[in-house]
């Protein structure tokens, strides 16, 4: 919402001297945010133009510029050469014969830049050509400024080359922009702000003169009739409470609004049109109340105010026809034909235009949540449907309706009917029962009683110190009309300390009494992600969007279900519908972004949750806000909300040790990612068991590990992933991966570990070699060997692998070292050898190995 | 290269000598009077004047090694000296045996010592023969690194539990109750249009993904009783295209505290905390009022510019790049919680009041540590995460 200084020192005094600046520091002070400051920093000559001829002049840079030859008037080269202005322009969005805005050399724009004549592709250029946002009019910079598509032609016709633009657009004097938050619908007007900034400076006294308060005619039954028949209000509210009708008969259509309404709305950033149509602007700039005008000669019968039927359209102002949904409510001609989307925007059959002489004046109040939907539905954010959002002021109704009749009577030169219609059914407020020191309890700033109660008359509420309820720390307090937010004490609390000063509120830190630190997941999960990145891995962060056909990709099983994916039904990408089932299927894009990027050894890990709906997505109810669901409803709502587990992943190309004086690297293999599930496992000190797994998408399938618990749970897979799924994902050949379900691990960390006693005896070290089928896993072996050896076997290494000609086909051979020690002696020779005997045995009957 | 291949060549140990010490000779059982000349006392002199000077003569340990067997060994002249006092009388015994023990004891002597001085002089030779270029690359394997969103968030989640609080989590994929209605964002909410949601497929599954960390604080007051100090860092979506200032997935980092008597007091001094923790100890605050409808009153908070310490550069050409020179930077909303919240929790707002704020994780790397847009935050360049180690 913009507001220029000057209409701000019609409503409300302003400090001598004051600058845009510092009204929008004023404001911000209260709790509007400045958006931006408009126009003042800027001195001319500033003129309008008109653009005589131009020729094209392509140039090196493949730009073509305009050279332009542009009357000034009595300005400029004219005054010094006899010439008419000479320019160089970029853009090409006007014709030879259009008005334009000109700076001439001497001038200042905004953002102290300034014009002199300079030489510019070959040429010396007199100024420029300005575009909206060079001056500080406004944001736009596709081209520069016609002024007849910025004023409108009858307007534009009326003006000179030569003319002042600087006193034309209103930019000699500051315009200040404030960002309105939705509580603060009144703020939608010159009349609110001026109000608050009028708080800002401390509510002075007889300091604001509200816009609003003009006199109005009582309402009488000659007016046009109007009909508030709403058969479907939304949530038990109606559609339209209150409706103004005034008609003003006999206004010359030629007229234009007056030259320093125009400059205002152009200041406040909108466009001049016409009398009516600028005059119902101004009003409702200028006390937030939207109007529309009508063309009386287009409307046949009384005003019904509906909703609309299934089936019916109209066409809006915007040209645009609209189906209309029976939600909508709408203005009508006798019931039937429907005029305007209320609070909206009209309609195109009843838009006033360059005939109408009989205008009618709706000023109405409609339902902030019938609007929010009709302007949701349609996607027509307009400024009436703004303002309806968030809250008119009921009351300002018949004011508005007043100020827009004496405005079309003065520069129309129309005359009012007599017959004004109100149909009211509007209610007032009900009085709160406010307990005085609940703000100083709220915010932590001891407010007087007295200090709080002149905070909320200033603010425009009726505060009653006597009636039912009230006593030393009661009142009631009933708010003014344009504040609807203003229910209960919190609110009352948050005006009177952003009245107060919000910087008054003391700094205290908070004590909690009883904080029990991390929870053990939120420990475990910082560990893996430490000795994932301590084990080489660089930790990224991937969006969890992938494409249907990744699946595929995959080569995941018809019926794996990981298939099953949530779908965003309004994805960025629709190439990306799907959310993430498996962390690895956002971290391959990562990958190859870096292999995009030159780096040929990648190592990345990341830990996130997936999204597993393990099939249609379940209805999540909605039940009341009013109180606490019930705890029935409660686990609905958790139930239906997805299982989502955190997954760890990680995938290496490249070299995963690098090549050096040392000697050459060494490629990242599918040991790499079983060692990092293991790294990360001995990190939370949970035991994990490795076995072949030959049938599990995306791995290859003689190099794809299962890893899981003790007790056979599943923590994940590592390993190799499959040759198909690397041509298909584009990524180099033998490029390795894991991913692992972190909740497990994290689960399994969760009890203490219990200690086992260790020997300090001398160790015994024997060696021994099986041989076994090539197809028996050495896993099982080991898992054999272990079991056999008995309770004195404190390790087991694999040292040797070897398969070839000194052993038989088919076979290879495994080389253990086994390390025994007993708690309690020095292990004998024999003891230690029967041992190993054993161990032998139990390897030889679960896998058949032979000893060498 | 090769020459650094040192590093396999370990540095050898002083070898000890003392095995190679010439054995005491035995008694005289051949005396042989004409042998007797050894004990002359001016061949003994002689014979000590030579080994010193063999001693003294010799170049290295090898050298040394060499000569000693001449001067100490079994058939030097002093050894056969020595073997000689067997076959002296009684009464002679004692002057020749001081005298050879003397001699001996010299030679031996000086053996050591010129023994200690080659070792010494050895092991100096051996430290700098063996030294390597140590400035060529020893990290045979790039070390791995965190992100550093996940670092800033476990900063401000460390310094938060420090002070007693603890951290809170939730889904991401959230019910649109918990992340819209219970906060007081109903259907018809002008705040709710400003949130860009991502809907789910069925659109009317009552299921989004969260556009905010709030879903998290509204289950731990519908689970838990106050008094409630909780953090709640995690991952948000909006339907925001990428650029310099914008990505569809971001994290957020919110604070709840609800408990008995907290006022907005307590709120400026946690937000307090929260910005020295990030900008450091000389971080100051002002706040002004603002509209969120899970918060009411409801503030924002602006800090002083770290970087510029408030200088108003506005306009000027050293305007500050950090706060665009209005010498103060914006936090991010917050403030009590609305009761209307509260109720919906099922926590009494006449017994316990409340406050949140909370902040872009994204916006606070950018800040404090100078990264100039959302793109390396989210497209996983190692080079990005890599700057920033195990902790940022």
């Amino acid at each position: 919402m913009r507001m220029p200084l000057s209409w701000l020192a019609e409503v409300t005094d302003l400090p001598p001297g004051a600058r845009g600046a510092d009204v929008a520091a004023g404001l911000v002070s209260v709790g509007l945010e400045e958006e931006d400051l408009h126009g003042g920093d800027l001195t001319g000559p500033l003129v309008v133009g008109r653009v005589l001829d131009f020729t094209l002049e392509p140039q090196k840079n493949g730009k073509t510029i305009r050279w332009c030859t542009v009357d000034v008037g009595q300005n400029g080269q004219m005054l010094t050469e006899g010439k008419h202005q000479e320019i160089v322009c970029g853009a090409h969005n006007f014709e030879v014969g259009d008005l334009v805005v000109v700076v001439l050399p001497g001038a200042v724009l905004p953002g102290n830049f300034a014009i002199a004549a300079r030489k510019t592709y070959g040429h010396v250029s007199n100024g420029m050509i300005c575009a909206e946002d060079e001056i500080g009019l406004g944001h736009d910079h596709e081209g520069i400024i016609v002024l007849e598509r910025l004023l409108g032609a009858e307007k534009a016709a009326m003006l000179q080359a030569g003319d002042d633009a600087i006193a034309l657009l209103g930019l000699a004097e500051e315009t200040v922009e404030t960002n309105v938050t939705p509580d603060r619908g009144y703020c939608f007007s010159v009349r609110g702000l001026a109000r608050e900034y009028w708080h800002s400076q401390g509510s002075p006294a007889g300091g604001y003169r509200d816009p609003a308060d003009v006199a109005t005619p009582q309402a009488n039954d000659s007016g046009h009739p109007i009909r508030l028949d709403d058969d479907a209000p939304l949530d038990g509210n109606v559609g339209c409470d209150r409706f103004v009708a005034r008609v003003v008969r006999g206004i010359d259509p030629t007229r234009p609004s007056p030259s320093w309404m125009q400059k205002r709305l152009t200041q406040m950033g909108m466009r001049p049109i016409s009398l009516a149509v600028d005059v119902t602007n101004y009003v409702m700039l200028a006390v937030g109340q939207p109007l529309h005008a009508y063309d009386l000669a287009k409307l046949d019968g009384p005003i019904v105010v509906r909703r609309a039927r299934s089936g019916e359209a109209l066409t809006t102002l915007d040209d645009v026809e609209r189906t209309l949904s029976p939600e909508d409510l709408l203005i009508t001609d006798s019931g039937e034909r429907p005029l305007a989307i209320a609070g909206v925007m009209g309609g195109a059959s009843s838009e006033v235009d360059d005939s109408t002489t009989d205008v009618l004046v709706e000023a109405a109040h409609f339902d902030p949540t019938t609007v929010a939907r009709s302007s949701r539905r349609h996607r027509l954010v307009t400024e009436a449907s703004k303002r309806f959002e968030r809250g008119v002021d009921p009351r300002v109704t018949a004011a508005a309706a007043q100020l827009a009749v004496d405005l079309l009577v003065e520069h129309g030169g129309g005359t009012a009917d007599p017959g004004v219609t109100d149909v009211d059914h509007t209610t007032e407020r009900t009085a709160y029962l406010l307990d005085v020191t609940e703000p100083s309890r709220i915010v932590g700033v001891d407010y007087p009683r007295e200090r709080v109660l002149a905070i909320l008359r200033d603010l425009g509420c009726t505060v009653d110190e006597a009636g039912e309820g009230t006593d030393d720390t009661h009142v009631l307090v009933t708010p003014p009309s344009w504040r609807p937010d203003l229910v209960d004490a919190p609110d009352y609390a948050e005006e009177v300390a952003r009245i107060d000063g919000y910087n008054n509120i003391p700094s205290i830190t908070p004590t909690p009494s009883e904080g029990r630190g991390l929870t053990h997941g939120q420990k475990a999960r910082r560990i893996v992600a430490d000795a994932l990145a301590g084990a080489g891995y660089t930790e990224v962060l991937s969006y969890p969007f992938v494409a249907a056909e990744l699946a595929d990709q995959l080569g995941l099983a018809p019926d794996d279900d990981r298939r099953e994916a949530v779908r965003v039904a309004n994805p960025l990408s629709e190439e990306r519908p799907l959310l993430r089932t498996m962390v690895l299927s956002s971290l391959v894009d990562v990958l190859r972004r870096n292999l995009a990027r030159g780096h040929k050894d990648v190592a990345i890990s990341e830990i996130g949750l997936v999204f597993r709906p393990g099939g249609p997505l379940a209805k999540a109810p909605i039940p009341s806000v009013d109180s606490r669901p019930d705890d029935a409803t409660l686990e609905q709502l958790y139930a239906a909300v997805p299982d989502q587990p955190r997954r760890a992943a990680a995938i290496a190309s490249g070299q995963i040790e690098q090549a050096g004086w040392w000697g050459p690297g060494r490629a990242a293999d599918w040991s790499d990612m079983v060692a990092a599930v293991q790294s990360v496992a001995g990190a939370l000190a949970v035991p994990v068991v490795v076995t072949n797994d030959p049938g599990h998408a995306p791995w290859h399938p003689g190099r794809c590990a299962r890893i899981s618990l003790a007790d056979g749970t599943l923590v994940g897979h590592a390993g190799e992933l499959h040759p198909k799924v690397l041509a298909a994902l584009d990524l180099p050949p033998r490029t390795v991966a894991t991913e692992f379900d972190v909740d497990v691990l994290t689960a399994a960390s969760e009890e203490p570990v219990q200690a086992s006693e260790f020997s300090s005896f001398p160790p015994a070290l024997t060696d021994v070699a099986l041989l076994v089928r090539s197809e028996v896993a050495a896993g099982d072996v080991e898992t054999a060997l272990r079991r056999g050896a008995g309770e004195s076997l404190e390790s087991i290494a694999l040292f040797d692998v070897y398969e070839g000609e000194r052993v038989e086909a088919g076979h290879r051979s495994l080389a253990y070292r086994l390390t025994f020690r007993a708690l309690d002696r020095t292990l004998t020779t024999d003891e230690v050898n029967a041992f190993r005997d054993a161990a032998v045995a139990a390897a030889a009957e679960a896998t058949g190995a032979v000893q060498r | 290269m090769s020459r650094n291949a040192g590093a396999s060549e370990a540095p050898q140990p002083p070898t000890d000598e003392s095995s190679e010490r010439t054995p005491m000779s035995g008694p005289n059982t051949n005396y042989d009077p004409v042998e007797v000349a050894a004990l002359d006392p001016a061949q003994i002199d002689a014979a000590v004047e030579q080994a010193l000077a063999a001693a003294a003569a010799a170049g290295s340990l090898e050298e040394l090694k060499a000569v000693r067997t001449a001067h100490q060994g079994e058939k030097s002249a002093l050894a056969l000296a020595n073997r000689e006092i067997a076959a002296l009388p009684p009464s002679a015994k004692a002057e020749a045996g001081k005298r050879v023990g003397q001699a001996r004891g010299r030679v031996a002597q000086a053996f050591a010592a010129r023994q200690g001085e080659l070792e010494v002089e050895r092991d100096e030779r051996i430290l700098v023969e063996e030294r390597v270029d140590v400035t060529v690359p020893a990290l045979r394997r790039r070390p791995g690194a965190r992100h550093p969103i996940e670092l800033t968030a476990q900063r401000l989640v460390d310094a938060f539990v420090g002070m007693g609080w603890e951290v809170a989590e939730g889904p991401e994929l959230e019910s649109e109750w918990l992340n819209f209605d219970a906060l007081n964002l109903g259907p018809d909410h002008p705040a709710r249009q400003m949130q860009d949601t991502f809907f789910l497929d069925p659109v009317d599954s009552g299921l989004v993904l969260r556009t905010q960390t709030s879903p998290v604080q509204i289950r731990t007051m519908l689970d838990q009783e106050p008094p409630i100090y909780v953090v709640a860092p995690g991952k948000v979506f909006r339907t925001d295209d990428l650029d310099a200032t914008h990505t569809p997935v971001f994290h957020q980092i919110e604070c709840l505290a609800i408990d008995k008597g907290l006022t907005m007091a307590h709120l400026r001094g946690a937000l307090d905390a929260f910005v020295r923790i990030m900008f450091g100890e000389e971080t100051r605050t002002r706040v002004r009022a603002n509209y969120f409808p899970f918060t009411e009153p409801s503030m924002e908070t602006d800090f002083l510019c770290f970087a510029c310490h408030g200088a108003e550069t506005w306009g000027t050409a050293e305007q500050c790049r950090t706060c665009g020179g209005s010498g103060w930077i914006e936090l991010g909303g917050s403030g009590m919680v609305n009761r209307k919240v509260l109720r919906t929790c099922g926590i009494d707002p006449d017994i316990y009041s409340g406050f949140a704020f909370g902040l872009g994780i994204e916006r606070a790397l950018m800040l404090r540590h100078g990264v100039q847009g959302m793109h390396d935050m989210v497209e996983g360049d190692l080079r990005f995460s890599q700057q920033f180690g195990m902790g940022a």
